[in-house]
């Protein structure tokens, strides 16, 4: 089937007014008859879910964690994007719309990108309004800085706590309608089904996790905000409850799965150390904006201390292949670039997999307080981490999962194929195309909660009657039959492996073969062996406890189980497509230089992947991808 | 490290230890344990994620017990429940302003020294330790913080006396109990976040005092 995103046609810059006056509306007092399930309460789910309760929806919203206030975007440390072009250095909405759209190698929706970039002031706006206390000049003005794969300053930033601060702005504005008594909020719950309804989505199951209840809430439309998948990978810098099982429940109910293969490696992380290690420290994209990544010019000076190795025996590698952009290159090229450098034997550290970020020169330049200002935060959770003063001896970084760009398919209005079913934020698939540029995901969280999803949801509900679905239906009973029955068979395979040491193997595999770099060879060798892995998973599996109690090792095997089978549709995903893009490299697809080659004329459309049931493969539709307003090109840095 | 211990646990066929934890970088504010005697380990600035073997000696014995407050009920093991934090910040935690309709973010300068003081503030992660560590399960750090964010913001100013007003009130309504200045709360923060915001917690009290946006409280048991 060729899918249709449904973006208006005419001229860009007034897309999303027109569509905007021509989408329906629910008149005020019929609002609170609907009912609307949000499901995650991170920057999108609670920028939602305050949105909608404010609007006058009859709103009810669920996280895993004890509070929202602990989603996962809690963690983003450097930015968020506008184009407010505060520093008369040449932003625009156009241009931030094109290094988007550059940035994910195009593979993205052309309006839908344009949107996001035009929001992204009013954006800025609300924040200040909620009083998220961004960085300040010294005349009181809001600062920014430079962030990947962009030549302005347009990235506002809270210290190295941005998500932090950006995620208390939006739970406040929650906090403030669950007391209005709009939004009901259940921490501690997590959604386990997707109920669908003569084709339309009606409700969700969930598991109390406290009590082990197993409930299904009915409602009028549902609105998903789960979060990205890396944590497929063993090793992310995700939280550890990160999960694709919301995304995956939803697939299996007919919702398409669009493009998993684009998966984003951070080039700045701190190395692994240990085996124990349950998760990589990423180091914030802004510290390439003062910091200068080098190896030893020559294998043999790999052991020494850096301060032995003269000046001019070290190889500012990005500064030499991308003099342009120089430190500042994207994620997926930078980190491509720090392999290439390790895997010739110039790697650093104890292990080899490890550049230094040096910050000698911006120390000499700026100070040494001025750095701490910038950064404070960061090197005191390096010194943690590493033990080591990273204002004295340079930082070594090493790339690792971070970000996933594909995710449900959702059209224009963010919804997905299955009418009721939006979904917002990293758990779809809309702006990133290949590869995010750094400070998005926190620009696209907050955009589609706060200012798209309260226009086109109005959309959808003003054309359905409210209510018509109810908990006690036989659709709503089965689902819980069903997420019960799940349950009951992990607890009772009662076999002698933990679920960790699983999610490990799996999550080694992919990062070997599903990693920054693919093949053929590497890809076919995964999916012949993640079956196994699946049936060796429901033989020896060990969950311990039961289901009508607080059991984490049940939720995680859950969440295990769902990793496993979601790995299958990504490495098919990956080998599928026989080109290289953005995150997506195909070592058979390089150009001499080992830069990533596209290939337009067989690619250039968004792969969204359909479920046939148990056994069956997937079936492949295709969205084709139109650029009118850029021109497609070879991506370049240098 | 409990990961290893419960991996054990498994294996050997016991049930493994429930304990709260997320991000494992110190920002969510989900893990809870107090590691011989005190909230988070007693390690300057440091949550108990972020905790490295290397900082004990081979063979020492460590103690971990639960978030011991009446305001935090035990859900088990290692597990309680903060609710009462939420519903602190849902009774006046916020400034009200409308998505949508607001002005541009650069119409009112905030003074850098303003904008650092909220920032301090702001950076509470909401983990209850200050509660855990008062001897009286006080949350005045942690709604101190908050208040003195928004006090110092223009855009926070508005509400600021019925905020005050509201949120001590509920502390009373949640259970937590009073400051008597022992500052346990400041020293095992994991943000480092100073007892002068409880200073300004008190002034803003005064304010609201004054303006008459609250009386004496009224009591909750
Ligand atoms: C270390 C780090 C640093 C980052 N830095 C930046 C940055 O500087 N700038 C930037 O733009 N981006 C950054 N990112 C990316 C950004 O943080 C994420 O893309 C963003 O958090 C996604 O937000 P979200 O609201 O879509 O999902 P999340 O924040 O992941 O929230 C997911 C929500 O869904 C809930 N949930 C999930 N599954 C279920 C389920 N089955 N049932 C019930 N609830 C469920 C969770 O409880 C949570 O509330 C960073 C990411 C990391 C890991
Ligand atoms: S797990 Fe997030 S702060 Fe410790």
């Amino acid at each position: 089937m060729i899918l249709d995103g449904k973006a208006p046609t005419g001229p860009i810059e007034t897309t999303w007014e027109r569509h905007r006056s021509d989408m329906k509306l629910v008149n005020p007092a019929n609002k609170r008859k609907y009912r609307i399930l949000v499901v995650g309460t991170g920057l999108a789910g609670a920028s939602a879910a305050a949105t909608l309760g404010e609007l006058g929806y009859n709103v009810e919203a669920f996280c895993y964690q004890d509070s929202p206030r602990r989603a996962h975007c809690i963690a983003a440390q450097g930015g968020i994007n506008a184009a407010k072009n505060y520093p008369n250095d040449g932003d625009s909405v156009f241009r931030l719309f094109y290094d988007t759209i550059k940035g994910g190698d195009f593979r993205a929706r052309e309006a839908d990108v344009w949107r996001l970039a035009q929001v992204s002031n009013n954006i800025i706006d609300q924040c200040v309004a909620q009083g998220v206390p961004f960085a300040r000049d010294y005349g009181g003005h809001l600062e920014t800085r430079s962030f990947g794969g962009a030549q302005v300053s347009r990235t506002f930033y809270a210290r190295g706590q941005t998500g932090q601060q950006l995620l208390l702005g939006a739970y406040s504005a929650l906090s403030r309608q669950i007391r209005a008594g709009t939004v009901k909020m259940y921490p501690r719950t997590e959604m386990l089904d997707l109920v669908v309804v003569n084709g339309e989505a009606k409700g969700i199951t969930l598991r109390d996790l406290i009590t082990g209840e197993v409930r299904c809430h009915a409602g009028d439309a549902v609105v998903l905000c789960s979060g990205g998948y890396v944590n497929v990978f063993h090793l992310s810098t995700n939280a550890m409850g990160c999960s694709v099982t919301a995304m995956w429940k939803a697939y299996k109910k007919g919702a398409f799965l669009a493009n998993p293969c684009y998966t984003q490696v951070h080039p700045t992380c701190i190395p692994q150390a240990g085996e124990y290690q349950s998760k990589l420290t990423l180091m914030s994209e802004s510290l390439r904006n003062d910091g200068r990544c080098w190896v030893p010019r020559k294998r043999e000076d790999v052991g020494k201390p850096p301060d032995a190795i003269p000046e001019d025996d070290r190889d500012y590698f990005l500064e030499r292949k991308y003099p342009s952009y120089g430190n500042l290159a994207p994620r997926d090229v930078a980190s491509r670039a720090v392999k290439e450098q390790c895997d010739d034997g110039r790697g650093v550290g104890p292990t080899g997999r490890g550049v230094y970020l040096d910050f000698k020169d911006a120390i000499r330049r700026l100070g040494e307080h001025e750095l701490r200002e910038r950064y404070g935060n960061l090197f005191e959770m390096y010194e943690r981490i590493t033990d080591e003063d990273a204002y004295k001896v340079p930082m070594r970084i090493y790339p690792a999962p971070h970000y996933a760009m594909g995710g449900l398919w959702v059209d224009y209005n963010l919804m997905s194929n299955i009418p009721g079913l939006f979904v917002l934020g990293e758990a779809n698939f809309s702006v990133h195309g290949a590869n995010r540029l750094g400070a998005s995901a926190l620009m696209q969280g907050l955009a589609d909660g706060y200012f798209v999803i309260p226009y086109t949801i109005a959309d959808y509900l003003a054309r359905t009657k409210p209510g018509k679905v109810t908990a006690s239906h036989p659709e709503c009973r089965k689902s819980i039959e069903d997420v019960k029955a799940q349950a009951k068979r992990l607890l009772s395979v009662r076999g002698d492996r933990s679920v960790t040491d699983f999610k490990r193997e799996l999550g080694n595999l992919m990062w070997h073969n599903c990693g920054m770099l693919r093949s053929n060879k590497s890809l076919s060798e995964a999916l012949s062996t993640i079956p196994a892995i699946k049936e060796e998973f429901w033989q020896r599996v060990r969950v311990p406890g039961t289901s009508a109690e607080f059991n984490p090792q049940l939720e995680n095997a859950g969440r295990a189980a769902d990793f496993i089978e979601f790995a299958e549709l990504l490495c098919r995903d990956a080998l599928h497509r026989d080109e290289s893009c953005g995150g997506h490299f195909r070592v058979e697809h390089q150009y001499e230089d080992g830069e990533a080659r596209r290939n337009d004329a067989r690619f250039c459309y968004s792969a969204a992947w359909e479920y046939k049931g148990e056994g069956a493969p997937p079936e492949l539709h295709k969205e084709p991808l139109r650029f009118e307003h850029v021109h497609l090109m070879v991506r370049s840095y240098k | 490290m409990l990961d290893v211990v419960n991996e054990d646990l498994i294996r050997e066929g016991k049930e493994p230890i429930a304990f709260d934890h997320d991000c494992r970088e110190g920002i969510c504010g989900m893990c809870s344990a107090v590691i011989n005697g005190v909230p988070h380990g007693g390690f300057e600035r440091t949550t108990v994620c972020q905790l490295h073997m290397r900082k004990f000696k081979d063979g020492d014995t460590l103690y971990i017990e639960p978030w011991r407050a009446r305001a935090f009920p035990i859900l088990r093991d290692l597990v309680v429940d903060r609710g009462t934090l939420d519903r602190l910040i849902q009774a006046g935690g916020y400034i009200s302003c409308h998505t949508g309709g607001v002005p541009d973010g650069n119409a009112l300068p905030i003074s850098k020294g303003g904008a650092d003081y909220a920032m301090d503030a702001a950076q509470c992660i909401g983990c209850g330790a200050c509660v855990a560590a008062c001897p009286n399960g006080a949350a005045m750090l942690f709604v101190g913080a908050k208040v003195a964010h928004l006090a110092v913001l223009p855009q926070g100013q508005v509400e600021a006396p019925e905020r005050v007003a509201e949120m001590i009130q509920a502390m009373r309504d949640c259970g937590f109990g009073n400051c008597s200045n022992h500052y346990e709360c400041e020293a095992v923060c994991p943000k480092g976040i100073s007892v002068k915001f409880i200073a300004k917690l008190n002034r803003e009290f005064l304010k609201a005092l004054i303006l008459a946006k609250t009386g004496p409280f009224k009591s909750s048991d």
